[in-house]
């Protein structure tokens, strides 16, 4: 197989990438030297920040794409979606890789790593995310590796693969599921920190809900992109299905956290003009309400142009979900401890070096393995 | 005999749970109930006449090997946090990487007497919870709550450095070392390491007038209950440094106010306090409730196992309904 033509390397798009690439490993080397409290603008009242909030959770929820068309179309047998079983794959696989790199820079001693891998404690919803990224991103690099071996000819390797893809997905739909839903466990522990506007029992199936329409959003995103970039022909019927799975997603997550504001909170904290308060009206209107208001007219739903409008959004509402839940559902405790946070200049660097790095891989993935070939 | 839908669901997850659950794990998680052996603090605020005697103490004995200030790169220095260009005392305004414990004052109105104001030290480090947040938080063990003293410790070598304690912990104790490049989480261990050698908590020995006071946690929380029976006005032995030492000091019995926090407070602390000012005006977060914190998120790691099971059960099934509906079909097209 030959890599495409179509796709042309040294775009000033991908100059700006490398260059991002460049300035995010040189931040990222700052921190390894000189440490946390020199990089960032962590402290003991926000010790989690950007980083966790923007590339991990976000990125990790970017990542959902991935078990989703897998489920789709090899469990459901829903061939419609085979085209894009595989750009969905990668997607998760570079999300994945992209949450470890953040890991990697944002706890405090990053070849200790491993560390969970052999000191076990069960009880701590972060080791069982940890193990969870641990597998699954081993999984992810097993679903992703056919494309490798048949750009490099390996037919064997590939037909080895082939035969154990199908219990690589199961497995990967269960890791993916729980793991999610894991991301959403850990901040169970923090009632007294987190404003009722996102605190709730029910967190982990908020976090669950809101990565599957972050996927479907993000899985008809990229495929617009190629289709326009990278000149690969798909059907409609693909944008219409995943926007009409989005509507159907968005929808039951409206009433989840409408349920949630009813009864854990109240629609008072929402209307009541603090930074909490603003932040969830600004998430649930474009995240959310905005999304399905559009989805919902038949018209809409079946306009590539809308289609694409609206995914963007979504994408940037769930983001922000994943900051709020992080970061600002704790204004009003961290202003009681006179502590506040925003990110620092090398904060933003080294996330958008992160990015960067996952979206150059991907143009170089699309361009050199057989991404669309089926 | 006809199945229902119900039926089958509850077959098909009861199947998961054959699968993965490991008994142990899935079990309801035990209670944890206070050691009999545990040991803790009494801070009693009406009797602390903020000499800070304790900060200091506590700095100084901890910064010796073994104690939650020691660093090997740093050995024989004290971290002190100075204020100002002079650099004569130690003035931390929060707990941090270098103090762990901290005297603070309150000064207030109250609503009784008009003008007269209210005023309370308060005194702040780790509350050695009976089923502390921080441990259950950890996902490698380097928080340990020790069986029998019930101290909750730190191990630097675990430790990875994820926070997760920091975001865990109600009370927001642990600390975490920003500025060095090899970070360490740091928070009060109880004197561990001069319990070990037969000592007890630097600052209740340091604490001239036994407003920190150490001892057994049930002896503490006798003590605590019997002085909130006192009637104000009257005089009273107060037990100072340890209460198996029998050094006691007469004093007027305050006005205190009726609750001993930590008794109750996320499910139980071994360190326990007294006032006379309310506690919410002496800088406890008043979100904090009787929750047991771990329980929160065992609710859902517990489940894990099962989850588990039912999602890789409900997975194949799916596959393998497909593909014979698939088989199917094409038969049929086949035969017509
Ligand atoms: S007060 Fe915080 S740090 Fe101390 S034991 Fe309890 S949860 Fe852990
Ligand atoms: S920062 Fe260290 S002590 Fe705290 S939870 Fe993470 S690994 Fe455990
Ligand atoms: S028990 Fe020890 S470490 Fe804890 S505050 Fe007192 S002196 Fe400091």
């Amino acid at each position: 197989m030959e890599s495409n033509p179509n796709i042309k390397t040294w775009t000033p798009a991908t100059m700006v990438m490398v260059v991002l690439i460049i300035v995010g490993i040189s931040v990222g080397l700052y921190r390894m030297i000189y440490g946390l409290g020199a990089t960032t603008n962590l402290n003991d009242a926000y010790p989690w920040g950007f980083w966790l909030g923007l590339d991990v959770l976000g990125g990790v929820a970017m990542a959902a794409g991935g078990f989703i068309i897998a489920c789709a179309v090899y469990l459901f047998n829903w061939k419609k979606y085979r085209p894009i079983v595989r750009p969905a794959i990668l997607t998760a696989f570079l999300g994945y890789l992209m949450a470890v790199l953040a890991l990697f820079l944002d706890i405090g001693h990053p070849f200790r790593l491993w560390h969970p891998s052999i000191m076990w404690q069960y009880q701590s919803v972060m080791w069982v995310v940890a193990m969870h990224v641990i597998f699954y991103t081993t999984t992810l690099a097993l679903e992703f590796s056919p494309m490798l071996f048949e750009r490099l000819g390996w037919e064997k390797a590939r037909r080895a693969v082939g035969k154990i893809m199908v219990g690589a997905v199961i497995f990967g739909v269960m890791l993916s599921t729980l793991h999610q839903s894991s991301l959403g466990a850990v901040f169970l522990i923090s009632p007294s920190k987190m404003s009722p506007l996102w605190w709730d029992t029910k967190l982990p199936f908020h976090f669950l809900v809101s990565a599957v329409a972050m996927g479907l959003a993000m899985v008809s995103f990229e495929t617009a992109l190629s289709k326009k970039f990278l000149h690969h022909e798909v059907d409609k019927e693909i944008f219409t299905g995943l926007a009409r799975g989005l509507l159907i997603v968005l929808g039951f997550y409206l009433l989840l956290k409408l349920y949630q504001l009813f009864t854990v909170a109240s629609p008072a904290m929402a209307f009541d003009g603090s930074v909490e308060g603003n932040m969830y009206l600004l998430e649930m209107f474009l995240g959310v309400i905005l999304p399905v208001a559009i989805l919902a007219v038949k018209k809409y739903r079946n306009d590539l142009k809308v289609i694409f409008a609206v995914n963007i959004i979504v994408i940037i509402g769930v983001i922000l979900n994943r900051m709020n839940v992080c970061l600002f559902s704790q204004e009003s405790y961290g202003a009681w401890r006179g502590l506040g946070y925003s990110p620092s200049w090398k904060e933003f660097l080294v996330s958008l070096g992160v990015i960067s790095i996952g979206v150059f891989l991907y143009k170089m993935s699309a361009k050199h393995l057989p991404l669309f070939s089926h | 005999m006809a199945i229902n839908r119900r039926d089958f669901l509850k077959f098909s997850a009861g199947t998961g749970l054959v699968l993965a659950t490991d008994a142990k794990v899935s079990a309801a998680r035990e209670k944890k109930e206070l050691s009999p052996d545990a040991v803790g603090i009494l801070y009693d605020a009406t009797l602390c006449i903020g000499c800070m005697s304790c900060m200091v103490n506590c700095k100084k004995a901890n910064a010796e090997p073994g104690g939650a200030l020691y660093h090997k790169e740093t050995a024989g220095q004290i971290p002190y946090e100075y204020e100002g260009e002079e650099q004569k005392y130690d003035a931390p305004t929060s707990l941090s990487d270098k103090t762990l414990c901290l005297i603070k004052a309150y000064r207030g109105k109250s609503e009784k007497e008009e003008g007269e104001g209210e005023f309370s030290f308060i005194k702040q480090h780790c509350l050695h919870c009976v089923d502390p947040a921080c441990v259950s938080a950890c996902p490698v063990q380097a928080l340990k709550k020790q069986p029998g003293t019930g101290i909750v410790t730190y191990d630097k070598n675990r430790c990875f450095g994820c926070r997760y304690c920091q975001v865990a912990c109600p009370f927001g104790i642990p600390m975490y070392e920003w500025e060095k490049s090899s970070p360490s989480v740091v928070k009060c261990q109880l004197c561990n390491h001069r319990i070990a050698q037969g000592g007890y908590s630097a600052c209740c020995e340091a604490c001239p007038t036994g407003a920190s006071l150490f001892g057994k946690v049930t002896d503490l929380q006798e003590e605590a209950k019997r002085r909130l029976n006192l009637k104000a006005g009257d005089t009273y032995a107060y037990p100072v440094n340890h209460i198996e030492h029998g050094k006691t000091t007469e004093q007027v019995v305050p006005e205190y106010v009726d609750h001993v926090y930590g008794l109750e407070e996320a499910g139980g602390t071994q360190y326990m306090f007294l006032a006379g000012v309310d506690f919410d005006k002496l800088g406890f977060n008043p979100k904090i409730t009787n929750q047991v914190y771990p329980d929160l998120t065992w609710e859902y790691v517990s489940h894990v196992p099962q989850l588990i099971g039912t999602l890789l059960v409900a997975g194949t099934v799916t596959r393998l309904v497909t593909q014979r509906m698939e088989k199917k079909n094409k038969d049929n097209e086949s035969g017509e």
